[in-house]
């Protein structure tokens, strides 16, 4: 291996989701926990199951298998913490995943414009392609909140 | 021999809480800002009805001098299956009083946590933060978050509508007798 394919490396956490593996980079994963009790209670954001508590933090559990599968998975043992960013501050979101997660090296090839806005990148492992994803497009946030109520304002405004 | 001078520890900072129900779920609220509890049977003459469009979860004000008292259902508020409330929380330096199932216990919390920034929707207005009590996380009601400025103005219109034939009455009906 040469000093400049060695650069290129990076960690990444694979997580399953029902029979599909996808990625994340290691730098925004905290640390993967046995499932615990979910407390719930109103709210109006559409993927929050409701939070965990994880050494004395309060963290919101995000299902994310409905935008990445296409369907809702049910059994979901384990939660993946991941740092999520918000502009400077950062805070823990669980992401409920199937299996436990593996830790490797791997190049990633950037996304380009006609990729999910979630997808951060590819790589290719074990003879797979597997999605990069990027967890500030792929969890709410208030910034995601502002883009739906643009949206949703612009029909109204146009009629 | 010199004993050790004992640590100085600061006192923990508490906030006593009321704990309540609607439709089954617990919440939070600051006794603080709770004015009175009333028994919902209690407003049965006192209770006016009131219908603002679109605005569903408010369907009876209650008079006080020139003060109008908008009750809101709880559970409607929070999108829960509709229940019919048993007790009323009078919620302090607000025009709100709160329909709710019943009270739990009263008790103290020591932290509140933020909402965690994920929550980006209107529960951001409906809770102050987080607490947890007992093994358990609980969300704190914000007691001005039951009736936005808009909402108000809405009820104020309903009430005005409501007001208007008894003042507007040319035949003064009322005080021919």
């Amino acid at each position: 291996m040469t000093v400049s394919t060695e650069l290129e490396l990076q960690s990444f956490v694979l997580l399953r989701l029902g029979e599909r593996r996808f990625a994340i980079s290691a730098k925004e994963i905290a640390e993967l926990v046995a499932p615990s009790r979910v407390f719930r209670f109103p709210h109006r954001t559409p993927k929050l199951e409701g939070v965990i508590l994880r050494r004395g933090r309060i963290v919101p559990v995000c299902d994310v298998s409905e935008m990445l599968l296409g369907k809702r998975m049910t059994s979901l043992r384990f939660y993946l913490i991941v740092v999520r960013n918000y502009g400077a501050h950062k805070e823990w979101v669980a992401i409920p995943v199937t299996g436990e997660c593996e830790l490797i090296n791997a190049e990633m090839t950037a996304a380009v414009e006609s990729d999910a806005p979630h997808v951060a990148g590819w790589l290719s492992h074990d003879g797979d392609v597997i999605e990069v994803l990027n967890i500030d497009t792929l969890t709410p946030g208030p910034e995601r909140a502002l883009a739906e109520a643009a949206g949703r304002q612009r029909p109204e405004a146009q009629s | 021999m010199r004993l050790a001078a004992p640590a100085k520890t600061t006192p923990v900072k508490t906030e006593q809480i009321v704990l309540f129900r609607v439709s089954g779920q617990l919440f939070a609220i600051s006794s603080a800002s709770v004015q009175e509890v009333r028994s919902a049977d209690s407003l049965s003459g006192a209770a006016t009805e009131i219908s603002a469009p679109g605005l569903r979860k408010v369907r009876h004000v209650l008079r006080r001098g020139d003060r109008s008292l908008f009750i809101v259902n709880g559970a409607m508020h929070f999108g829960l299956h509709a229940a019919e409330g048993a007790q009323l929380f009078v919620l302090r330096k607000t025009r709100t009083a709160l329909l709710i199932d019943g009270i739990e216990k009263m008790t103290s919390m020591s932290r509140l946590q933020a909402l965690p920034l994920s929550f980006c929707h209107e529960e951001r207005q409906w809770y102050r933060g987080l607490t947890a009590l007992d093994h358990t996380v609980l969300p704190v009601v914000h007691p001005e978050g039951f009736l936005s400025l808009e909402e108000l103005a809405l009820l104020d219109a309903a009430l005005l509508q409501m007001d208007k034939p008894a003042s507007e009455d040319p035949e003064g009906t009322g005080c021919a007798q």
